[in-house]
């Protein structure tokens, strides 16, 4: 098993992709993931459910991440066109420990939508898995756990969050 | 012009059909939907697969009512209202879980699961004249059930659910009969919110018109996915039927090519589960026959219970109800049924096709929600005061792009906002 990347590796991982998600480049966020990646985000009763069995509020697998993308870039995304603005804060960042080869990772978020002259905070924590693949980690398992008791009045979660 | 209100423009001979922009924005309309619509009709509370055991319960608010969705121990599924009959604090602080009682944390009044008072600290201090019977948690004025389905109705002079649900009754059993077992809520409650009045999801739901250009994604990820729209064309000419249900509810029933994890195998869901599917398949013509396992299997249904039900057994079967806090701004519940004994891999299945689609974080729901609340923010608009859903109103056959399902919601809700209120005065005489 290779050495645990430091806070510092990780840090810069998730800054970049938080800048890369504000500025709506998201095309250069694909490249951060690996060929398999997950991304999911449980419902806010069940923040511990399993996809296969609760139904959740996103559960993309790799195919489902890439048509996202495509369709948010696309014009026909009505919930992003025109997109929103967003600006992420990510703190509290921890390397957790190894999975086999990846790496387990938590960082808690404050992700704030500002659409329509309404801000709406997307609060909650992040569970990555990181991938080493060559010199680079990449992104094999992303889920964003929501604090927020509904999603009210956010109403949807139509960016990447 | 044959009806007209101050809400509604009806004019069967012309083909017009015009709403009043008002019945959207203006908080005394709300006002009156709370005396005349949510306080006299049923209003879905839950499922009974939520409570499975003795004990079980559910606390949420129904039609702005704190409740609590209970299994007593002896069996019976209730509906009790959430506050102590002492002082008022809610006895049930928990989202779920199962109890034999409910204890007031404020004075420690205690409840059973039937919702009987059995314990009052100092009751010596009470004169007799204090009657704990009397001092049971409180019901809404009628609950009943139909095939799972728990619905309360505020008003006791209201007709039964029975009769109140009528041609809907059909619709229902279409989808309780898609298990032996009984159907179960899967774990995981969709809620979220739109800033748009509520009656604007309750034509959405049903809106056939809308599908190609709001959304045109979704179609272009099925592409993406291998599945031919040219195919969707043709099936939905072969089957289409839009159906007045009586008392405003109404049903769009058609054909998909997506697939349906109800025993309608496509080649997206993979060869590997093709014979599973052929035999779920064999066995609904086994129970139904044919003609009625085709219908159950392979047809869709966007079906609307009057006021603020939506029940769309589409690529999975989400069960919807919404509430207006506001005039411009609504909370909505969403929850996906599921056959009790349905395999864990189709199960799985199941949710996955219901997310490409449905929910907050779908590849539809959201565009829905955007253009409700866009349809909001237009009617600031005041100067253009009627919105027009007159589609197919001289045709003899509305198809499912014509807009018979909202005539028959908005014809049901005029008459229930404009009826002179005779009712109770009638029954006393």
């Amino acid at each position: 098993m290779a050495a645990l990347p430091t806070r510092q590796e990780v840090e810069d991982l998730l800054y970049r992709e938080a800048a890369l998600l504000d500025e709506w480049r998201l095309e250069d966020w694909l490249e951060m993931l690996t060929d398999d990646a997950v991304y999911q985000v449980p419902p806010t009763d069940t923040p511990e459910g399993d996809a296969r069995n609760s139904l959740f509020l996103i559960a993309d697998d790799a195919v489902r991440i890439r048509s996202r993308v495509k369709q948010l870039l696309g014009r026909f995304a009505w919930a992003e066109n025109p997109h929103s603005r967003t600006r992420r804060m990510i703190a509290n960042v921890r390397v957790l420990g190894a999975d086999g080869d990846d790496v387990l990772v938590t960082a808690n978020f404050a992700v704030h939508r500002m659409r329509y002259e309404s801000v709406d905070t997307y609060i909650g924590r992040y569970d990555y898995k990181l991938a080493r693949v060559g010199k680079d980690l990449k992104i094999r398992e992303r889920r964003a756990t929501l604090d927020n008791e509904a999603l009210r009045p956010h109403g949807k979660i139509s960016f990447i969050l | 012009m044959e009806k007209a209100s101050n809400y509604i423009i009806d004019d069967q001979e012309a083909g017009l059909f015009r709403v009043n922009r008002r019945v959207f924005t203006d908080p005394e309309c709300l006002q009156e939907e709370r005396k005349r619509i949510f306080s006299h009709c049923w209003i879905y509370a839950g499922h009974e697969s939520e409570v499975p055991h003795a004990g079980d319960y559910q606390s949420r608010t129904v039609a702005g009512h704190p409740i609590i969705l209970v299994r007593g121990d002896d069996s019976v599924v209730r509906v009790l209202l959430n506050t102590c009959t002492h002082r008022g604090a809610m006895v049930c602080r928990q989202k779920r879980g199962s109890a034999k009682t409910f204890q007031c944390p404020y004075h420690s009044w205690t409840y059973n699961s039937r919702g009987q008072l059995i314990g009052v600290p100092g009751e010596d201090s009470y004169s007799t004249a204090f009657s704990r019977d009397e001092m049971a948690l409180a019901s809404p004025a009628q609950v009943d059930n139909y095939r799972g389905f728990v619905f309360v109705c505020f008003d006791p002079e209201a007709q039964g659910l029975h009769d109140y649900l009528a041609g809907a009754r059909e619709y229902l059993d279409l989808v309780a009969d898609q298990s032996e077992l009984g159907m179960r809520i899967v774990p995981g409650q969709q809620s979220y919110s739109a800033r748009a009045n509520w009656k604007l999801l309750v034509e959405n739901s049903y809106d056939g018109y809308h599908g190609l250009s709001t959304h045109q994604r979704y179609f272009g990820f099925l592409g993406d996915v291998g599945i031919d729209m040219r195919a969707q064309d043709a099936a939905i000419r072969s089957h289409q039927k839009v159906v007045n249900l009586g008392n405003g509810h109404a049903v769009i029933e058609y054909q998909v090519p997506w697939g349906r994890p109800i025993a309608d195998w496509v080649p997206s869901f993979g060869e590997h589960r093709k014979a599973h599917f052929q035999e779920l398949r064999r066995r609904f013509d086994e129970r139904f026959g044919k003609e009625r396992a085709w219908r159950i299997c392979e047809t869709s249904r966007n079906l609307g219970i009057f006021p603020n039900l939506v029940i769309n057994d589409i690529m999975a079967v989400t069960i919807r109800t919404f509430y207006p806090v506001a005039p411009d701004y609504m909370e909505i519940n969403a929850w996906a049924l599921a056959p009790l004994d349905e395999s864990a891999d189709n199960s799985a299945l199941r949710l996955d096709n219901f997310l490409t689609f449905l929910g907050p974080g779908g590849f539809a729901t959201p565009d829905d929600v955007e253009m409700l609340e866009s349809c909001q923010r237009g009617f600031l608009n005041r100067e253009v005061g009627w919105s027009d859903i007159s589609r197919g109103m001289k045709r003899e056959h509305p198809s499912l792009t014509d807009e018979l399902q909202m005539r028959t919601f908005w014809r049901r809700w005029n008459q229930l906002m404009t009826e002179p209120k005779v009712r109770r005065a009638r029954k006393a005489a």
